[in-house]
């Protein structure tokens, strides 16, 4: 069970780097979807991997660490909202400047009159 | 539990007021413009007073914790204060209250809901420096982000989406990687408390030492991110610059919140940097060079800028590699040295955006393109106060920067590699003069044509005089250096006092034994449930 998780969050990060560092702000938006993905079930991990057991000590011997659930169930709700933001972010991005590039559009100066007296005087 | 001190539940207070006034402001709504401000206006006055009372509260040097509903400290949700937070709490409110009288001379009016997202910034930003756990702090920064992204997007337009965009990206990955670092340093210790972090983190296991290591060096990474560490500081250029003039200078505090979390984990909890066996020293070998480069980064993008906003963002990187060469001494003469400058260059930092503003709208073609163009109206108050902060940032005397800048080289005379950190410190300085000076002469100087700019009678007065007001302070935070450094040089001893901290959060007889058993193998599932935090963080 160890080995299917542990490469469970490898490959999605990987995956999520690779689409991450893509220019085109959907494979972005899927790739951060997917690193969150990687990262709630790492940190599910971090309170050991432990089948068939309650969250609470219930006088039995053995339990498992409700922590993490609680620490996964708060980075869900917020990479969500994130989520979300970041699609609509996106597509404003779009609708606005017909690209769905993720550069930063190229900064123009105001048009310069007096070309030449910019070059002499500084 | 200890007796409760006088100030004790007014902790949770800079968390609690933004958060009612943020509703608030919701349920107002744009309806009425006027009722907002005065909201807004009362309720930052309130915070900047709550602030100022628990700063004097905890000036006696305790350290004070507030453990909501009651749970026993590793087990429940803490908020902690002491001078560090304090201070930082009285910053944030004073700079948000100057933000906020200038942006109410109209900036508001450009977005929906600016007041609500300025509340919820305040949220965000007090709670990261109350809270006494490192999930809060992951809570508290997303808050804090949620609603800079909003505040980032006011006033809309391509430029900014875009910017918007990568800066919500980036701080995606950011968060990412705090949890990663949450998930490895839970993994091992157990525990999130910082308190209790800090007297576990101290037993680990040596075959557990790599995976800790490795938390506190992503965390390392994050905070990185968020104070604009170069090679991490990309973002902050291209957000600040498309953000509008009063949210950039409310930002100013952002990037200080990294520098905090880096004082208060690396410094209170994981280890007084003394010791050689401390987590802070894994950390510390990386943080003065990295500044050094930030500085430099920034001096050189300060020169190169095409445009004054570009000229204030870089500034804010170039300040933040001399803040963190500072901190990355972590003994009690280099955070003196980084409080000080922290406090200096987030007054100074906001002012340059503000001025910039006042200027860029006065220039209705080149706005702050750094070209010669059409004088503007008022241009000798706003040249008087654009030199005036010049001076503060470049940190040539009377204004605070001086000191500041001073104390950080006094207390690297005895650093590993001194000639290189005041090289690059006194070589940046001349780079930002010739920067400034440059930037100054264009826009007021190498004037051709109409005035352009509202004349005296139409102008508001207001958002010159927060300007004014803040280069006040800067001149004040120099006057009264003596004062202010005693008060910050016992900040900065009490802020690498990690026993005293633990003491004050988990009580003084409980920390050397845990009453849990956290000290069983860890091995399988017998890590400690918490029930509090579960109730507590949803």
């Amino acid at each position: 069970m160890e080995l299917i998780v542990s490469s469970a969050i490898g490959l999605m990060t990987a995956a999520a780097v690779y689409l991450i560092l893509q220019q085109r702000t959907f494979p972005i938006v899927v790739g951060l979807t997917l690193l969150s993905y990687a990262i709630n079930i790492f940190l599910f991990t971090s309170g050991r991997l432990v089948i068939d057991e309650p969250p609470i000590i219930s006088g039995a011997d053995s339990y498992t660490d409700p922590l993490p659930q609680a620490l996964v169930l708060t980075a869900i709700v917020i990479s969500f909202g994130m989520t979300a933001l970041i699609v609509v972010l996106a597509l404003r991005g779009f609708l606005e400047t017909a690209t769905d590039t993720a550069d930063l559009p190229e900064d123009d100066l105001p048009e310069d009159d007096l070309p030449d007296e910019t070059e002499t005087a500084t | 539990m200890t007796a409760p001190h006088l100030a004790t539940s007014w902790i949770i207070a800079p968390a609690i007021l933004p958060a009612i006034t943020a509703a608030i402001m919701i349920l107002v709504r744009q309806r009425n413009i006027e009722i907002q401000r005065a909201f807004s206006v009362a309720s930052t006055l309130a915070l900047l007073g709550i602030a100022l009372f628990l700063y004097q509260a905890v000036s006696d040097g305790e350290t004070d914790a507030y453990r909501l509903g009651a749970w026993p400290a590793p087990y429940g949700i803490v908020l902690v204060i002491d001078r560090l937070s304090t201070t930082m709490l009285v910053l944030t409110a004073g700079l948000a209250l100057a933000v906020l009288l200038y942006a109410i001379a109209g900036w508001d009016r450009r977005g929906r809901h600016f007041h609500a997202l300025f509340h919820f910034q305040l949220l965000g930003l007090n709670g990261a420096f109350l809270t006494g756990d490192l999930f809060n702090l992951f809570v508290f920064f997303e808050v804090m982000l949620i609603a800079s992204y909003g505040l980032m997007l006011h006033g809309g337009g391509a430029k900014r989406l875009r910017a918007g965009f990568q800066y919500v990206a980036i701080n995606l990955i950011a968060s990412s990687l705090f949890l990663i670092a949450v998930g490895l340093i839970y993994g091992v210790t157990g525990t999130l408390n910082f308190a209790d972090l800090a007297v576990k983190a101290r037993a680990v296991a040596e075959s557990d030492q790599a995976l800790l290591q490795t938390g506190a060096l992503l965390l390392l990474l994050v905070f990185a991110i968020k104070a604009a560490f170069v090679p991490l500081h990309w973002w902050l250029p291209a957000t600040y610059a498309a953000a509008s003039a009063p949210i950039a200078a409310l930002f100013a505090i952002m990037t200080k919140v990294g520098a905090y979390a880096i004082i208060r984990v690396f410094g209170t909890v994981f280890g007084d940097g003394s010791g050689t066996d401390t987590l802070g020293a894994v950390v510390a070998p990386w943080i003065v060079p990295a500044a050094l480069v930030t500085l430099a980064v920034g001096t050189a993008g300060l020169l190169g800028a095409r445009r004054l906003l570009d000229l204030a963002a870089f500034n804010t990187v170039a300040s933040m590699g001399t803040l963190l060469i500072a901190i990355g001494q972590f003994h009690v003469d280099g955070l003196t040295a980084a409080m000080y400058y922290l406090v200096h260059s987030t007054i100074a930092g906001a002012a340059l955006f503000l001025i910039v503003d006042l200027i860029a709208t006065r220039r209705t073609l080149k706005l702050d393109a750094l070209l010669p163009g059409n004088p503007i109206s008022q241009a000798a108050i706003l040249g008087t106060l654009f030199f005036l902060v010049a001076i503060a940032v470049i940190g040539l005397p009377p204004l605070s920067g001086f000191v500041g800048k001073l104390m950080v080289l006094d207390a690297t005379y005895s650093a590993p590699r001194v000639w290189l950190i005041w090289g690059t410190i006194l070589v940046a300085s001349l780079m930002m003069t010739i920067g400034f000076g440059r930037a100054g002469s264009t826009i007021f100087w190498k004037t051709d044509g109409q005035t352009t700019g509202p004349s005296w009678e139409n102008t508001s007065k207001t958002p010159m005089l927060v300007v004014a007001l803040l280069v006040g302070a800067s001149l004040m935070l120099s006057v009264f250096a003596g004062p202010a450094v005693k008060a910050l040089n016992a900040t900065a001893a009490q802020a690498l006092d990690t026993q005293n901290y633990v003491n004050a959060v988990l009580g003084p007889s409980e920390n050397t034994e845990p009453e849990r058993p956290i000290t069983e193998p860890a091995d399988e599932a017998t890590s400690v449930p918490v029930p509090a935090e579960t109730l507590g963080e949803q």
